[in-house]
């Protein structure tokens, strides 16, 4: 008995010690956690998230004071789904691609963004006349028309480099692996224009069933030698370490390491797939009032031109297009390098968000089956 | 007489078996420690560099291991890990270490019965019982929350704990328990006195298994976890999914020199145990 | 003595009650709740319930008639006002694509422009979609409370125009190829583990203690040793540019152009596993191992066996008893296992886990996902039963 209690503060003490680190560690942890002025944007990572930081997220900052952290993902609607059932929403803001944008606000998600409450442009045309129409849901802000492209990297090139998206598909004249993101978004779109389908029968295609057969057969074609990415931030990292010897891939995130990294990288503009996406905000966050203040400020025509500075994506609005100027960090000329650049749209197609949000689910499943066959 | 017989056959068959199990130990170790030297490396690769091979001191660094530190994601990634491994061990530990107590008395009803129900969560596959608890904890409102992923924890970890202690106990001999009510002791004194210190090193083996099942768990907060539950386990699964670092293996790095610091102690708690046996 | 013993019991069991309370509630009825999703699909039949009962009496054959269009029409505004039309119509779009957009089309339509009487020809206008039987069928089908769709599809099932079950188009079949690729992979990787943790489970439990004790250090390493660390490393070891592809090409085995696929298909996933679960096949195997004295194999030989007669008869009837519970461990881990297919299984070394992730994560067609699950559990269950039947759960331990 007595042993035992004299042996007893010494440890005591000890437990008080490493009780106390635990105690101000946790407090560590919660406390960045719970600042209820920080604004949590979640947006796709890499190099398009720090374009989305110095162009938005910063002057944000600085104009009032709210801290914006940014996560990443790799889009989808499954965490917001899930953060809005259980009723605990960490994030505020979500970088979205319209036909997610578009389901999860017919799902009600999403709050409402309503057009007359976003900025006019500089000239003083009301928001809702400036945002072309049809381009945006309903509960969508902001936001940047980015495509997807092939882009090969020219060492892996010395004689006939391709040029084509058909090339792509040419494992005979351009032999070596292929990145692909593993989803069928563009790539069902991608399959069947090199195979043949013009840009206007693209979706009329893929509403048969034969349509979809003939995009997964041109897809087997090149099956064997596909790598397949998720993160956007991946298929620059492929090409650079040549893994694989050409790459589907946001335009975007190419044109960063051409510039920044003076990766030896060529766009295939060819066949290339435009797709919006826009700023939403979920449905019951408890910082609703400081994510409408942030969708308003970068939903101006000066903030959406202003990504333009550091990636190739262009905005959203009509009166941002004319001021689109150089990339701040090399002075270039950015017009030549964005998707809608006139030389860059002989072969472009837009996606069509409508029909994604009505066979996402059943081309998801039908790709799932593709992939393990 | 027979082949077993022959001097030469045996000997040659001693080491062949000799020979083939250092072949599948080296397959089990060289591949865990492939990582140490690795993660110093200066060049952000995962092979060995020409300057690596060559000793050259340039081409070794501890870069990847500043940027773990300076990067905002791994420290309270490891705060987390901790916060949850812990409250998990200490519910598992508790609950596991009464429940062994009563499994080894021979009064037990239904002892075979209960015993396959506690220890069902460590033999059921982890994505059955992972996606069982997202749709339960996301009905209850409890999704994407801390407290159901300690309880989703502890509940696997408990088995480990029950396991153990009941192997400190099954040399224990129940008498002690009349013996102890004889000299008028209750059975909560009993417990205290005379069960628990020798039981003891199985407790905190078990507390050691069921905080390394924890702390290495990334199925469960994959399907339960919301973005505040980042864990190191869940960092990892993020980073290696998407731009595999070096980071990583400086991460991985830590992790096995916290691997072997775990297994010293649950060795040192077993020789305790031993020798109190 | 009969009272003592009534209150021996009753502490045992008050003992064992708070965890068998605790693993009622986190673990069994998780898994309860599981079951109960993979056939219960309440949304749609609780949101949508005069449509349904007006569907209840329709043939099937013709085209409802127009009071089920007007309560079907203002059951979808209604729902289209609290923004909760979403949800039904992406279960509905499950069944029959392009669902999704018709009923939420119709809804704002109708909403817009409510139609004084005639409701079918409204919403046959607004979207022509109405005008089809098949669409009619999907919302009535979608609606049923109880459904066994989940587990159909998860068979590669459907249902036929009329109800009868058939089998699903042959590019859409998956889920039997995969369930019995998991198993065929997860019996090889138990047959492998068994093969190669024999013979040294045999070494460390007649080897002198000094050097059993080093030896079985080597096995716990890496047992102790995370996960996610012992995957990261397959990766560094196995892919393109990594250690032994290198290490080939440095040799001169390989040329530059040879370099092995070794990772990012089944034959990573292989490598992996069998090195992530066999220390789980050498240490109830060696805790066997070591009740058996080496004397009994040496009068066996000196009966005059040969050494595989003796050990055939007398060494592994005795060590069975490790090899089920090995076995019986590695096998159920190899079925569920997710995170190491996932990250070096690539496109063709993905087990049944993988797509059960995709549904929980991916296509939030839980019911599925559900099915999925417990079509496992079921199979596991049953391992379990045989097993304690063969050799008793109260054989399990750690090492």
């Amino acid at each position: 008995m007595i042993p035992g209690n004299s042996a007893k503060p010494g440890r005591c003490r000890g437990c008080s010690t490493v009780f106390g680190l635990l105690l101000a560690l946790s407090f560590a942890i919660f406390s960045t956690a719970a600042g209820a002025q920080t604004l949590t944007l979640v947006s796709w990572g890499g190099s398009y998230a720090r374009s989305v930081e110095r162009a938005w997220v910063e002057p944000f900052m600085e104009e009032t004071g709210i801290t914006v952290r940014v996560e990443d993902y790799n889009g989808g609607l499954a965490q917001i789904r899930a953060q809005v059932e259980t009723g605990n929403v960490f994030w505020d803001v979500v970088d979205m691609t319209t036909p997610d944008a578009v389901r999860g606000c017919d799902e009600g998600m999403l709050e409402f963004i309503r057009l007359e409450d976003l900025p006019p442009a500089p000239d003083g045309t009301p928001a809702s006349e400036d945002f072309p129409p049809g381009s945006r849901s309903e509960c969508a802000g902001g936001g940047i028309v980015s495509s997807t492209i092939v882009a090969f990297n020219n060492e892996l090139f010395p004689g006939e480099k391709p040029s084509t998206l058909e090339d792509y598909f040419d494992l005979e004249k351009f032999p070596g692996r292929r990145g692909m993101r593993r989803v069928p978004v563009v790539n069902l779109e991608f399959a069947l224009m090199a195979d043949g389908v013009p840009l206007e029968r693209v979706y009329q295609t893929l509403d048969t069933d034969e349509g979809v057969a003939r995009a997964f057969a041109k897809l087997d074609t090149i099956k064997d030698q596909i790598v397949f990415w998720e993160a956007g931030a991946q298929p620059p990292q492929m090409l650079a370490d040549q893994e694989v010897v050409m790459t589907t891939a946001y335009n975007g995130r190419i044109f960063n390491a051409q510039i920044l990294e003076n990766q030896p990288f060529t766009i295939i503009w060819d066949g290339q797939v435009q797709e919006t996406s826009g700023l939403v905000i979920v449905l019951g966050t408890p910082r609703l009032e400081i994510a409408e203040q942030f969708l308003e400020f970068i939903s101006s025509s000066e903030s959406l031109a202003a990504i333009s500075k550091y990636i190739s994506y262009s905005p959203t609005r009509n009166s941002a297009n004319a001021l689109v100027s150089t990339h701040l960090d090399t002075g270039i000329d950015m017009a030549p390098h964005m998707p809608a650049a006139e030389q860059n749209m002989r072969r472009a197609l837009n996606s069509d968000w409508l029909w994604w949000a009505d066979n996402r689910d059943e081309m998801n499943e039908r790709f799932a089956v593709w992939l393990t066959r | 007489m027979s082949a077993a017989k022959n001097p030469g056959d045996s000997r040659l068959r001693r080491w062949l078996h000799v020979g083939f199990c250092a072949a599948v130990l080296f397959f089990l170790v060289a591949p865990v420690l492939v990582v140490i030297p690795l993660s110093f490396n200066a060049e952000p690769y995962f092979t060995f560099t020409e300057g690596m091979l060559r000793l050259d001191p340039d081409a070794w660094s501890l870069r990847w291991y500043r940027n773990v530190l300076e990067e905002g994601r791994w420290l309270p990634a490891l705060g987390k890990s901790l916060t949850i491994g812990i409250a998990a061990t200490v519910i598992a530990t508790t609950l596991g270490t009464l429940a062994a107590l009563g499994l080894s008395s021979p009064a037990m009803p239904g002892r075979g019965m209960v015993t396959a129900l506690l220890i069902s969560p460590m033999v059921t596959p982890i994505i059955i019982t992972a996606a069982g608890m997202s749709f339960f904890y996301s009905d209850m409102g409890l999704g994407q929350t801390y407290t159901a992923l300690i309880l989703a924890h502890a509940v696997l970890g408990a088995p480990f704990v029950v396991i153990s202690v009941s192997a400190s106990l099954s040399g224990y001999n129940h008498d002690l328990n009349r013996a102890a009510a004889n000299l008028g002791a209750n059975g909560w004194t009993t417990l205290r006195r005379v069960q628990l210190p020798l039981i003891a090193p199985g407790v905190f083996t078990g507390a050691l298994f069921a905080f390394a099942a924890s702390f290495d768990e990334v199925v469960v907060v994959l399907f339960i976890g919301g973005p505040e539950q980042r864990t190191i386990p869940r960092e990892m699964w993020a980073g290696i999914r998407e731009q595999i670092s070096p980071e990583i293996l400086a991460v991985a790095t830590f992790l096995i020199v916290f691997a072997i610091l775990l297994l010293a102690a649950v060795n040192w708690l077993r020789q305790r145990d031993y020798v109190r046996a | 003595m009969a009272n003592s013993l009534t209150n021996r019991r009753l502490r045992a069991a008050l003992l064992a009650a708070p965890l068998f309370v605790f693993v009622s509630v986190t673990f069994i009825a998780p898994l309860a709740t599981m079951m109960m999703r993979s056939v219960y699909e309440p949304v749609v039949a609780e949101s949508l319930p005069e449509t349904l009962a007006a569907l209840a009496d329709w043939d099937g054959r013709e085209l409802p008639n127009e009071a089920t269009f007007r309560v079907a029409g203002m059951e979808f505004i209604a729902l289209n006002e609290r923004r909760a039309l979403g949800s039904v119509a992406t279960r509905v779009n499950r069944l029959e694509s392009g669902m999704r957009s018709t009923m939420l089309g119709v809804a704002r339509e109708l909403a817009n422009d409510p139609p004084a009487g005639a409701w079918r020809e409204a919403m046959i206008a607004a979207d022509e979609d109405w005008a089809e039987v098949s669409s009619w069928l999907a919302v009535r089908r979608a609606g049923e409370r109880i459904t066994p769709r989940h587990y159909l599809n998860a068979l590669d099932l459907d249902r036929g125009a009329a109800g009868e079950i058939v089998a699903q188009p042959e590019d859409r079949r998956i889920y039997v190829t995969l369930l019995l690729r998991t198993f065929a992979i997860s019996a090889a990787i138990t047959g492998i583990c068994l093969l190669l943790a024999y013979p040294v489970a045999w070494l460390l439990a007649h080897a002198r203690p000094s050097r059993a004790g080093l030896l079985l250090l080597l096995v716990l390493v890496p047992f102790w040793t995370s996960l996610l660390v012992r995957t990261t490393s397959w990766i560094v070891l196995l892919q393109n540019q990594g250690v032994i592809n290198d290490l080939l090409v440095a040799l001169g085995i390989l040329a530059e152009e040879q370099r092995l696929s070794l990772i990012y298909n089944m034959t990573g996933t292989i490598i992996a596993m069998v090195h992530v679960l066999l220390p789980f096949m050498i240490l109830p195997l060696y805790s066997i191992m070591r009740t058996i004295p080496p004397r009994h194999m040496q009068a066996a030989a000196s009966l005059g066996g040969s050494f595989w007669q003796s050990f055939r008869r007398v060494y592994w009837p005795q060590s069975l008893p490790g090899v089920a519970a090995g076995s019986l461990l590695v096998f159920i881990m190899s079925i569920g296992f997710y995170i190491t297919p996932a990250l070096v299984g690539g496109r063709t070394g993905q087990l049944i886990s993988s797509m059960i992730a995709y549904h929980m994560e991916q296509s939030l067609n839980w019911g599925l996902a559900a099915a999925l699950g417990a079509i496992l559990l079921l199979l596991v269950v049953l391992l379990y039963l045989i097993y304690s039947r063969l050799v008793g759960v109260d054989r399990m331990s750690l090492s």
